[in-house]
């Protein structure tokens, strides 16, 4: 728990998703660049290497500047497996749906540990 | 005789069994204050879980909202993507983390922190600039939706490991400090009497 000295400085809210909800995240106002010209949010689309954006998940996940990490539910099922092991607090991982895929919470894995511990 | 299974490591005196008998009752005040502490992070986790159930599935609703407006300034303006991450330079609409204490345990909660900017004023100068506000605050309320929701989670994912830390100690002080002691004891009362029984027949 080592987190909880840090997290006063999070504040910024970093994307990985498709291009229409980054497109409505930007307008909302979160998109960051800071001053190594780095990116808050990176666009997906179906040609996106998978370890493009595996990269991106890493970096947004040990950024120190990032509270939350929304990641559409479709791009999150790429990288399934990296989505499931992270356990962290911080910063806080968020599926969300896009467009043209409706929410699932059968696949979310915050969701599939509440699922565990209701069925006990 | 008693005192089988393991125990402490010490000369059966009175001296010891005073101790022994202090540190048992240590032990088991510590067990029960760790047990109330685990029975109100329980009660407030199950709380947790139900809400971030039911803001998960009105995140569903909102969200697709959002798209809705979306694709309305999609129809209007054409796209606008290009421009609005072109534009994007600082945030204004942040987070900021406030503390909440629940027996102890420092839960996180995010507050949406939004500077009124002036971002993107220009898009949609030619047509559809109505659509391109509303789809704005839209999203902003959506994202409030979201910010709710990500305190919600990582309340959760801390409770769930503090309440799993609590539940190893109130276990292990239960099922290993306790005997432990209960044996020592047992042995110290044990042994004095063979001495005393010595002392009798010399």
């Amino acid at each position: 728990m080592a987190s909880h000295t840090s997290f006063k400085d999070r504040n910024l809210i970093a994307v990985i998703g498709d291009e229409d909800s980054i497109t409505g995240l930007l307008l909302a106002g979160i998109g960051h660049i800071n001053e190594q010209q780095k990116k808050n949010f990176l666009v997906v689309d179906s040609k996106t290497q998978v370890s493009t954006i595996e990269a991106a998940f890493q970096e947004f996940t040990e950024r120190k500047d990032v509270a939350i990490l929304l990641i559409n539910q479709h791009i999150a099922e790429k990288i399934r497996p990296t989505v499931d092991r992270y356990q962290q607090a911080f910063p806080t991982l968020l599926e969300i749906p896009s467009k043209d895929h409706p929410y699932d919470p059968a696949k979310d894995s915050v969701l599939k540990r509440v699922q565990k511990l209701f069925g006990e | 005789m008693s005192g089988t299974g393991p125990r402490e490591n010490v000369f059966a005196t009175r001296m010891a069994l005073t101790n022994m008998k202090l540190r048992l009752k240590g032990a088991e005040t510590g067990h029960s204050l760790l047990a109330k502490k685990r029975d109100a992070l329980t009660t407030r986790f199950r709380a947790i879980l139900r809400k971030v159930d039911e803001a998960k599935r009105k995140m569903g609703r909102v969200m697709q909202l959002a798209s809705f407006s979306m694709a309305e300034v999609t129809y209007t303006t054409g796209d606008i993507s290009y421009l609005v991450q072109e534009q994007a330079k600082l945030a204004t609409f942040r987070v900021k983390a406030t503390q909440e204490n629940v027996s102890g345990v420092l839960l996180p909660a995010f507050e949406v922190d939004r500077t009124p900017g002036s971002d993107f004023n220009l898009t949609g100068l030619g047509r559809g600039g109505q659509q391109v506000q509303r789809a704005k605050e839209v999203y902003a309320k959506a994202l409030e939706t979201l910010v709710e929701l990500a305190s919600l989670q990582t309340a959760f994912t801390i409770l769930d490991e503090v309440i799993r830390a609590t539940n190893r100690r109130v276990n292990a002080i239960e099922h290993v400090i306790i005997p432990r002691l209960d044996n020592t004891i047992k042995y110290i009362i044990s042994e004095l009497d063979e001495m005393d029984r010595e002392e009798f027949f010399r």
